[in-house]
């Protein structure tokens, strides 16, 4: 996507040209009746909800919002929740350069269904992502009696929550890099070692420069992902408060539990987060485009 | 598959990359998916088919799958309407609500969830004038499709934004000058070429909503029978200990994704086709 998304910019300029010309420009009415759709549904899908966010924390003044966030349970899951973030995005990170690494650079059977196995944990429900791990590592799972024996928690307790974020943040980083390596090919690459580079050289200071901005897009992705999860998560918590609460699970018990100025306080940090990786988006497609021109 | 003679190997670390590629999406992704499969097939038929076929849980697929076709078909509609504005209009705050428009890949679901349902509320911002008119949105049926139009939005229109772009104006100069309408040039010329752009945004949405949890819960109202999604019951039955039976619900919507992620991917494949011939 960051490859396509770079010409974006590139053809900033095209609006213009396109409803300059009469073959490629509708009746001013269509224009604006179409116009006028599209920002209606987008108001009232996309900028209404986070609106509503920000209006519903502050409800009951500052005071409220920041007493929400400094509660000890409320930091407590902002540990937990930073915690499954800097386990999950460095191992999908590394995971999704090898992958890529692989099906670019060599040709082998199977690669496509390499491929689409690695696609799979978007197209899992997060409910079902949470429950194979239950089946793996509960009390009445495969290796739940021998954990058992041995003292180790992991459903209802912190490995199963950075178990579940793994999951599903897997192909983040792999399925931003894939495209570009493919698009890129194997030849400064293989020149390289003609010239007698040693493996990691090559990677270092050929492949990466080249896709550093594609694997800073993957990176934050996964990682708005990881810190947001819910359901996935949901179903390995146990939600015992202070111990085992991510983020968005603190935002539903405060949400259940009718507080609802705290549960939207601790929402409007999430959605200060999804800004912030939009913000980081739009700059490194804006970058990428820079680099393209 | 590949067609490429086959040449000495230059470049190094294919056993290493693969190789690691591979244990870990098998300890991660695969052998954990598996589980589910095993435990399902440890179930007698019977057993199996009742978990998967109570009234409750097959009102469950009717809502989840209904509502998510319904929501996929919103979005490529509405996802079309965007993309074109993006790419073809000039309108103040385009940027904006280019960089917005991710905006369901980045807010947690659980948040989506909460702020679409104070909105939707009898006394929220929309809530408040829909709900004089009869129309009840929160706490019911209606309340899944909004939510799953937010979390699907994306798809369409991110799908079918590049092709737009990449559209040549040369096809468009010459329908116009060989005589055809401004409808006729893109119900004949335009909307052939995005087609494969956007059947896969609405395979790709619908995917995304069959499974959705965070965003929905809090605005379905969970009524039995009437506005349970199919994720729910699966998490019901763990809650109730009912492992077996929140295997085989697991089982039947991991088979649904399977397929649809093929039913993807052909498209994907076909898109590409597409675009290659056009070039």
């Amino acid at each position: 996507m960051a490859a396509i998304t770079a010409n974006l910019y590139a053809q900033h300029d095209r609006a213009a040209l396109l409803e300059s010309r009469q073959a490629t420009r509708e009746a001013r009415w269509v224009k604006y009746t179409i116009l006028g759709v599209a920002l209606t549904f987008f108001a009232i899908f996309l900028l209404l909800p986070l609106a509503v966010v920000f209006a519903e924390a502050l409800a009951k003044g500052w005071h409220t919002y920041l007493d929400a966030l400094v509660e000890p349970d409320a930091l407590s899951a902002v540990k937990l929740t930073l915690l499954a973030a800097v386990i999950s995005v460095p191992l999908n990170l590394v995971f999704g350069v090898a992958a890529a690494w692989a099906i670019t650079r060599f040709d082998f059977r199977g690669k496509q269904l390499l491929i689409t196995l690695i696609d799979l944990p978007f197209s899992v429900s997060p409910v079902v992502a949470g429950l194979i791990y239950v089946l793996v590592f509960s009390s009445h799972g495969w290796i739940g009696p021998w954990l058992l024996e041995h003292d180790i928690k992991v459903i209802f307790a912190v490995p199963g929550i950075v178990l579940a974020t793994v999951f599903v943040t897997v192909p983040f980083v792999a399925r931003e890099l894939i495209p570009l390596l493919q698009a890129q090919g194997r030849e400064e690459e293989e020149a390289a070692v003609v010239l007698g580079a040693r493996g990691w050289q090559v990677f270092w200071h050929v492949t990466l420069p080249n896709v550093r901005w594609a694997l800073l897009y993957g990176v934050i992705l996964s990682n708005a992902r990881a810190m947001g999860e819910f359901g996935a998560v949901s179903v390995v918590s146990g939600h015992i408060r202070g111990e085992t609460n991510t983020l968005p699970l603190h935002v539903e018990i405060l949400y259940n539990e009718y507080q609802f100025a705290a549960a939207f306080a601790v929402a409007s940090l999430l959605a200060l987060l999804a800004l912030v990786t939009l913000a980081v988006k739009s700059w490194i497609e804006w970058r990428a485009a820079q680099a393209h021109d | 598959m590949t067609k490429a003679p086959t040449l000495p190997r230059v470049l190094p670390g294919f056993g290493l990359s693969l190789g690691f590629t591979l244990t870990y999406l098998s300890l991660v992704v695969l052998i954990p998916l598996a589980a589910v499969f095993i435990r399902a097939s440890s179930l007698s038929l019977e057993a199996f088919w009742d978990a998967v076929t109570a009234p409750r849980v097959l009102a469950s697929y009717q809502l989840s799958f209904g509502m998510a076709l319904l929501a996929a078909a919103i979005n490529t509609v509405f996802g079309l309407l965007l993309a074109w504005s993006l790419v073809r209009y000039r309108f103040p705050g385009k940027k904006l609500v280019d960089a917005l428009v991710d905006l369901p890949f980045a807010l947690p679901t659980a948040v989506a969830g909460i702020a679409l349902t104070a909105l939707y509320a009898g006394n929220g911002w929309l809530g408040q004038y829909l709900e004089p008119l009869g129309i009840k949105v929160a706490f019911g049926p209606l309340g899944v499709l909004v939510a799953l139009v937010f979390i699907g939005l994306p798809f369409v229109v991110r799908t079918v934004q590049p092709v737009l772009e990449d559209l040549e104006t040369e096809l468009e100069e010459a329908a116009t000058s060989l005589g055809a309408h401004r409808w006729q040039t893109f119900r004949h010329v335009i909307l052939p070429v995005l087609q494969p752009a956007l059947m896969t945004g609405f395979a790709l949405a619908f995917a995304r909503a069959v499974g959705e949890y965070g965003s929905v819960i809090f605005i379905a109202g969970n009524i039995p029978m009437v506005s349970e999604i199919t994720p729910l019951m699966i998490i019901s039955k763990l809650e109730q200990y009912d492992y077996a039976g929140a295997t085989a619900i697991a089982s039947v919507m991991l088979v649904a994704s399977f397929l649809l992620l093929l039913a993807i991917n052909g498209l994907q494949a076909w898109q590409a086709r597409r675009n290659g011939r056009s070039e």
